[in-house]
């Protein structure tokens, strides 16, 4: 394909090819832009986290299949939940080289830090990766909890005594703490931890009763029908269920479901020729088979949404975690 | 245990193959570059280069990058003894005595002991992985928010309580190093502390690195700039040789100090494997726990060999150990394991309790590597002491500007921000004036590296017991740990007491310490 643009006849053929080429992939017109420097890819959070292990997978994706004329390079810009990369995304406006990775943190930072002017709206929409899921999960030694009835039991008895492991205040695991408190009537205490791993090793040392931890964290801790597990799943916040006999709590009657987007974004006001390059390189990363063996043994769900529909998502989805965090009493 | 050495011969099969024995050598070079430059480090050499490792196999892939961390352990101490810069927090203790050393003339002798120290250190602490890793993998799970609390205080006493030096001014430059550790976005609420108005720049911290880099390279610099100045521009960064009648009384130097390495390398060995402690409290701590062991503690801090020994036996080992919960539990016990755990996701490995039934050649060709990837790391870094001895005669005009450079480009690293670069400098000029003063900038160093590792624990264990303090004395593992730094803490004070109450003269009773 088109390495290096000639001047005169070469550029013409070029563009010609290159136009065919991709005519199939994505829209012709926008084929001519490609990155000139490499793309920076900010990482909401640390070296080693559970977004930051995605990136450099996918990174790894690009590179291996050759995907982008130029390396990709993750930056981590782990401070405050997210606020330091939002605050730097913000300042890269116009941009056409850097790109970042969400959480769910996308939508809480800005709710409950005003303070920081981000408008996620204004950020382009490049493609959604994945929806991560969420389990309910106990340990091994507990033999007499064996399902949510007998856990709301337990944490009932024990009262402020409880203790949920989750990462991070005002975070997904604590929202859906928030949540378990209010529906079943009860007063676990949450304690933040710095990520998924640590969370899901207090859980199997026994120095916290409880985690609402991603089935990627946990599972170490966890496989079907092995003996030596230290850790169980009791319940899932998904729509259908992700282990054989464990339920969703839409199975035991609960309206509820809860994921964690893991989306590529782009900075606020990236022109269209970069942004629809964007999507292409992450359609095919997407559909690489790589990405899609990640996905099953990861428990991720979630369909490939980009452009507008991904940008409607978000906002439903800013909406829902504005009510979530006004009920917990974050924001008002 | 003759299984064990079965899988072990099984693991060498492994690692020993002619492709995988290149990327071990390979491997420890590339470390041993890393983690000399200062900025770079194996956390940040290690996810460079994770992308690339997918083009072998897994357990080649595995064994590339643990001998880069290897390597990366050797390397640090070479910026710390001939510059004066750590180039990583693992590397902090090596500079206590490593530079003074080199300042003598005596960069050789520093430069042997640590790479024999490493040595022994990795070698020790293989051996204890090979054999233990089980039941320690246990222990590691057990180890939750309080232990760890009372592990960090053990690490800050075994600095106050054998400092030895003004204790005063000792916690006074703790007490600095905790501020600047507390600066910053709340690890719990994610609320911005100390942020000096809104200056973005101290949203995320205070990297270690700023502080280190701004002290001991900036401050070491104006040092030696005023010593220049004073010798008539003749002085020189330091002066050594390497011949063999001086490498062989380093070496004889280097096993009169086999107490203090062995020690230190257990001691490593042990803090490496809890989770989220790594290497630096361990060679930390290792220091500390050395000064109380030699006859002559005043010799700490102006160049006693045992200074260096004991800081990189414990962080050589320590890396070794933080290899285990990565392995057996799937938790990093270090940021640089915690890159080499998404790799191995990304190869289709499953890190974590079955990993050593479900893929035992992968984890015994690791351990077989480590074996041989310390002898190749010892072997190396010793071929280059004469080459980095060259640096050192190069006159203090062109190196001043070279090790400038290498400071500036070692603070914006990590953060990539401008303004890390500024409060460097203020650090550096701060930190020269505190060492005209004769305040100890140490602690300070150990606070920013410790800080944020104890907060989170300590606030964790509040939460967990409602407020009560006694979490951290009513846990198996932590009670004793949490006794043991209490006494260390207050020894000073005891001492002080005894001698009011005897009312001899204090000459005498700092004898007994």
């Amino acid at each position: 394909m088109l390495q290096r643009r000639g001047r005169t006849l070469g550029f013409a053929l070029g563009t010609v090819g290159a136009a065919a080429l991709t005519a199939g992939l994505c829209s012709a017109a926008f084929a001519e832009w490609k990155p000139q420097k490499p793309i920076e890819f900010v990482v909401m959070a640390g070296k080693g986290g559970g977004a930051d292990k995605a990136v450099r997978f996918m990174q790894s994706i690009i590179a291996k299949e050759k995907l982008a004329p130029v390396p990709v390079i993750p930056v981590n810009k782990p401070g405050g939940s997210g606020a330091e990369a939002l605050v730097y995304m913000k300042g890269k406006k116009g941009d056409d080289h850097t790109i970042m990775f969400t959480l769910n943190s996308f939508y809480t930072t800005p709710l409950r830090q005003p303070a920081l002017g981000v408008d996620i709206t204004e950020f382009t929409p490049v493609m959604r990766m994945a929806e991560d899921t969420f389990c309910l999960w106990v340990n091994t030694d507990k033999k007499d909890i064996n399902s949510v009835d007998d856990f709301v039991k337990a944490a009932k008895a024990a009262g402020k005594k409880w203790i949920m492991a989750g990462t991070g205040k005002a975070s997904e695991d604590n929202l859906l703490t928030d949540y378990l408190n209010t529906t079943y009537g009860l007063d676990m205490k949450y304690v933040p931890y710095k990520g998924g791993g640590k969370v899901a090793k207090e859980l199997a040392g026994n120095n916290a009763n409880s985690t609402v931890n991603n089935p990627s964290e946990q599972e170490p801790f966890y496989k079907t029908g092995d003996a030596k597990n230290k850790t169980k799943p009791l319940a899932c916040f998904t729509p259908e269920p992700i282990y054989d006999g464990v339920p969703t709590f839409k199975d035991l009657g609960k309206d509820f479901v809860y994921f964690m987007q893991r989306s590529v974004v782009g900075a606020p006001g990236m022109s269209a020729e970069a942004a629809a390059y964007y999507q292409d390189l992450f359609t095919k990363v997407f559909n690489s088979k790589d990405w899609q063996n990640y996905r099953t043994k990861k428990k991720l769900q979630g369909e490939a949404l980009s452009g507008d529909k991904l940008m409607a998502y978000w906002k439903h989805e800013n909406e829902v975690h504005e009510g979530m965090l006004k009920e917990m009493g974050a924001i008002k | 245990m003759f299984e064990i050495l079965g899988l072990l011969v099984q693991g060498f099969g492994v690692a020993l193959q002619p492709f995988n024995l290149m990327l071990i050598i390979l491997g420890c070079g590339v470390g041993l570059f890393i983690g000399a430059m200062p900025g770079l480090g194996s956390v940040n050499g290690v996810a460079i280069l994770l992308p690339l490792t997918f083009l072998v196999p897994p357990d080649g892939a595995i064994i590339f990058l643990a001998a880069i961390y290897y390597g990366a352990m050797y390397g640090g101490a070479v910026s710390s003894i001939l510059l004066g810069i750590p180039g990583a927090s693992t590397a902090v203790a090596t500079t206590f005595d490593g530079r003074p050393l080199a300042k003598q003339g005596l960069a050789d002798k520093a430069l042997t002991t640590a790479a024999l120290a490493s040595f022994v250190g990795g070698t020790i602490s293989v051996i204890l992985f090979t054999f233990f890793a089980p039941p320690l993998a246990h222990v590691a799970l057990t180890f939750g928010a309080p232990e760890e609390f009372s592990l960090m205080m053990l690490a800050f006493a075994t600095f106050v309580g054998l400092g030895g030096d003004d204790i005063a001014k000792t916690i006074f430059s703790i007490c600095i190093g905790l501020v600047l550790a507390a600066v910053g976005l709340d690890i719990m609420s994610g609320a911005p502390r100390l942020i000096f108005g809104d200056l973005p720049g101290f949203m995320h911290g205070i990297n270690f690195l700023v502080l280190a880099i701004g002290i001991y390279g900036i401050g070491e610099m104006l040092w030696t700039v005023e010593e220049n100045a004073r010798a008539g521009g003749k002085s020189m960064l330091s002066e050594a040789n390497m011949t063999w009648e001086r490498t062989k009384k380093n070496v004889s130097e280097f096993t009169g100090t086999w107490k203090i390495t062995s020690l230190s390398s257990v001691l490593g060995y042990f803090v490496g494997i809890l989770p989220a402690a790594g290497a630096t409290p361990g060679s930390l701590m290792a220091y500390g726990i050395a000064k109380q062991m030699v006859k002559n503690p005043e010799k700490f801090g102006k160049g006693a060999i045992e200074g260096v020994a004991a800081p990189e036996a414990a962080n050589n080992a320590a890396s070794t150990g933080s290899m285990l919960p990565m392995l057996t539990l799937g938790i990093p016990g270090s940021p640089t394991t915690a890159i080499l755990l998404g790799g191995m996701v990304i190869w289709g490995l499953e890190p974590g309790p079955r990993l050593f039934s479900s893929n035992p050649d992968f984890v015994w060709g690791l351990i077989a590597s480590l074996y041989a990837a310390n002898v190749f790391a010892l072997i190396l870094n010793v071929l280059l002491i004469p080459a980095f001895i060259w640096v050192l005669k190069l006159p203090f005009t062109i190196l001043a500007p070279i090790i400038l450079t290498l400071c500036l480009v070692g603070g914006y690293a990590p953060t990539q921000d401008m303004h890390d670069l500024w409060l460097m400098l203020v650090f550096g000029i701060v930190g020269y004036l505190l060492r005209k003063l004769d305040y100890p900038v140490a602690p300070a160093v150990l606070a920013i590296v410790l800080g944020p590792l104890a907060e989170p624990s300590l606030r964790q264990s509040l939460l967990i017991s409602g407020g009560d303090p006694m979490i951290f004395f009513n846990r198996p593992y932590s009670g004793p740990i949490m006794v043991v730094a209490l006494i260390l803490l207050f020894m000073p004070a005891f001492f002080m007491a005894y001698r009011l109450i005897r009312g001899g003269r204090p000459g005498n009773a700092t004898s007994g310490v």
